[in-house]
């Protein structure tokens, strides 16, 4: 067991990262093939469903108008604001140096890529016309047509295009030392592999001057991007006239949102990870501590910013928009929205209490609630207003069918296995970055040592060799 | 001239760092610091300091990706809506600024990080084959020292390393 006060176990040799790490990427135990299948089996009522709706039409789904996203918008919006604290978090806590980081940045981008990937999905569902969904791609085609360049669902394509990327290339250059890493300590296919994805990777000073910079870089564009890409998916909503979505607050209260649905995320999969290949000496209590203050943080702007909401429809002069805010309190929603006003709002100052945040059963169901009451935000988002318009003729309350039920779930398993996936084939513990941990926290704990290691070129060799088996690696 | 290739490994930065410290001050008359490379592990916070400040032109390159990114951006934008006037305009400008900033901002980014990534794999010379003297302890534990010499300066440089507990060393002839 790691030393609860410190983020990591600062006695731990560097050949041990490297063996503990390396190992969680073979021999998969039973749990593993367990949890595969359980995957697949999610996935495959998923597909029943969607070849099912893709043969019969979408009224197999419950989808007609006014009531045209359902389940499939609300859980394309949770998904992507799952992906946002990932790579979002790993950038801010990268360029602020917040170096308790490092054992977790790894399978926390991993989550975001996998995210958008599972996100991207549901405009493709909800389509019911898969086929067609390049034609939102601009290019010149024999139909003489553009896509609408002001719409904000182009934007979408854009915006989620160009997050996927970066995410994806930033979680990849991130791995590079580490894949080196694995190659060097490979046999068979997987050396071929990872000789490939390593790039020729060596570790000279050249190659870690330049990666640094470029890692740097790459989480100042991350950033902003993260932030714009929810803040368009708000836009979606927001630039409509609809009741209950056109308001100012939305882009800040997406963005909210998601940093809080994707930390909470995290911590199930910190959990998960920990508890799987038992990583208690990488992911420590400490680390989870740090990530439930944050998620507690996040949590507490989100209920202002839905306050603010609220308050800002109740004072409005937009009638029919205050009507459905008190539908929402009162009518057939209420049930799900009180439900989410409790898992988002109320549940989370259970992690005031340092004791429950250093509990890990306690964190993991805590964390899946969180999430829970996150899914449903988007659910009382999409389904409330598309059920009270402004025209009463359209005023209509549908309930999605076991098809879109089917596919969300299934998004769970093709997440999952994607996740599944990637744990055996990326070191999901970045090694250099907790040996850097390690050898900087060593500088800051042994003074003495650290006055050895900071020599400068220039200085006189020290005379003792006192201290300096404490920094040998 | 024939010349050499040398690798030596050393168990932790400061013996390495040592040996480096004594290069600088050209205790091997002949050989500076500039042929010098340091392969770790980790990076250390201070090698800059010890080996000196050396270039990374990564930067350059995202600048050069901005630019192209949100020229190229706006560009493709502005030309594919002014080829498609059939589009309904309801009163609005052609190409209208306000919606295309969102879409060139996120060219800009795009094109920002692809350009970076090249920048990471010209500056970092990465894709190229490693060369044979190539240690797999330094992605273990251990730090190397990698020097291109003339022949006629190894075994001093050697002797040099011995005398800061090198673990290791191996050689090559290059040419």
């Amino acid at each position: 067991m790691s030393d609860q006060h410190k983020d990591i176990n600062e006695d731990i040799r560097w050949a041990k990262i490297n063996e503990d790490v390396l190992r969680s990427m073979e021999n998969p135990r039973m749990g593993y093939w367990v949890s595969v299948v359980v995957c697949l089996a999610l996935l495959s009522l998923a597909v029943i469903a969607e070849v099912y709706q893709y043969n019969t039409g979408m009224g197999v789904a419950n989808l007609n108008w006014p009531q045209m996203w359902g389940l499939y918008i609300a859980t394309f919006i949770f998904w992507i604001g799952m992906s946002h604290s990932g790579t979002l978090l790993s950038a801010i806590l990268h360029i602020t140096h917040a170096d308790w980081r490092k054992p977790i940045y790894r399978f926390a981008e991993a989550m975001t890529t996998f995210t958008l990937m599972t996100a991207g999905l549901f405009p493709i569902i909800h389509l019911g016309r898969l086929w067609n969904m390049y034609w939102v791609l601009p290019y010149y085609s024999d139909r003489g047509i553009w896509p609408n360049f002001r719409s904000p669902l182009v934007w979408d394509a854009f915006a989620i295009g160009t997050y996927l990327t970066s995410s994806a290339l930033f979680l990849y250059i991130g791995s590079i030392p580490d894949l080196a890493i694995c190659r060097d300590n490979a046999r068979g296919w997987r050396k071929k592999l990872y000789t490939a994805l390593s790039l020729g990777w060596r570790g000279d000073d050249r190659q870690w001057r330049h990666f640094r910079k470029a890692y740097l870089i790459m989480a100042c564009f991350l950033i902003p991007l993260a932030v714009s890409v929810h803040s368009i998916v708000s836009s979606d909503f927001a630039m409509s006239i609809m009741p209950g979505w056109h308001v100012t607050t939305f882009p800040p209260y997406f963005v909210a949102g998601a940093l809080y649905s994707g930390c909470a995320g995290i911590i199930t999969l910190f959990v998960l990870l920990r508890y799987y290949f038992r990583f208690e000496d990488y992911m420590t209590l400490p680390i989870l501590d740090k990530t439930c203050k944050l998620t507690f943080a996040i949590a507490m702007v989100w209920t202002y910013l839905n306050l603010v909401e609220f308050s800002s429809v109740w004072y409005g002069h937009d009638m029919v928009a205050k009507e459905l805010l008190i539908d929402k309190f009162t009518g057939t929603y209420s049930p799900y929205f009180w439900a989410m006003l409790f898992l988002g709002s109320v549940v989370p100052f259970t992690m005031a209490f340092e004791k429950i945040r250093r509990s890990i059963s306690a964190m993991f169901v805590i964390s899946i609630l969180l999430n829970i009451g996150m899914w449903l935000d988007r659910w009382m988002i999409v389904g409330p207003t598309l059920s009270a318009s402004y025209e009463p003729f359209a005023f209509s309350v549908s309930w999605p069918s076991w098809v879109q039920w089917f596919i969300v779930i299934g998004s769970f398993g093709w997440f999952g296995l994607l996740f599944l996936v990637f744990v055996k084939v990326i070191p999901s513990v970045s090694m250099y970055e907790v040996k850097e941990m390690i050898f900087h926290r060593r500088h800051i704990a042994h003074k003495d040592i650290a006055s050895v290691m900071h020599r400068r070129a220039g200085d006189a060799k020290p005379s003792g060799e006192a201290g300096l088996e404490g920094v040998k690696s | 001239m024939k010349k050499a290739r040398i690798l030596a490994l050393f168990c932790n930065f400061d013996e390495a760092f040592a040996a480096i410290s004594d290069i600088r001050h050209y205790k091997v008359p002949g050989v500076s610091v500039d042929d010098v490379t340091v392969i770790s592990p980790i990076e250390h916070p201070e090698i800059e300091e010890v080996l000196g400040e050396r270039p990374a032109h990564v930067p350059k390159f995202t600048l050069v990706g901005a630019l192209c990114g949100s020229t190229i951006g706006f560009i493709f934008l502005a030309a594919s809506e002014a080829n498609f006037t059939v589009q309904p305009q309801g009163g609005k400008p052609v190409i209208p600024l306000p919606s295309n900033i969102v879409i060139t901002y996120e060219m800009l980014i795009l094109f920002s990080v692809f350009f970076t990534l090249a920048g990471l794999m010209i500056g970092a010379r990465l894709l190229r084959k490693r060369k044979s003297l190539y240690s797999e302890k330094v992605t273990l534990d251990q730090v190397g020292i990698e020097m291109e010499l003339e022949e006629k300066y190894v075994e001093p440089i050697k002797k040099l390393f011995r005398q800061h507990q090198v673990l290791e060393i191996r050689e090559e002839v290059i040419q």
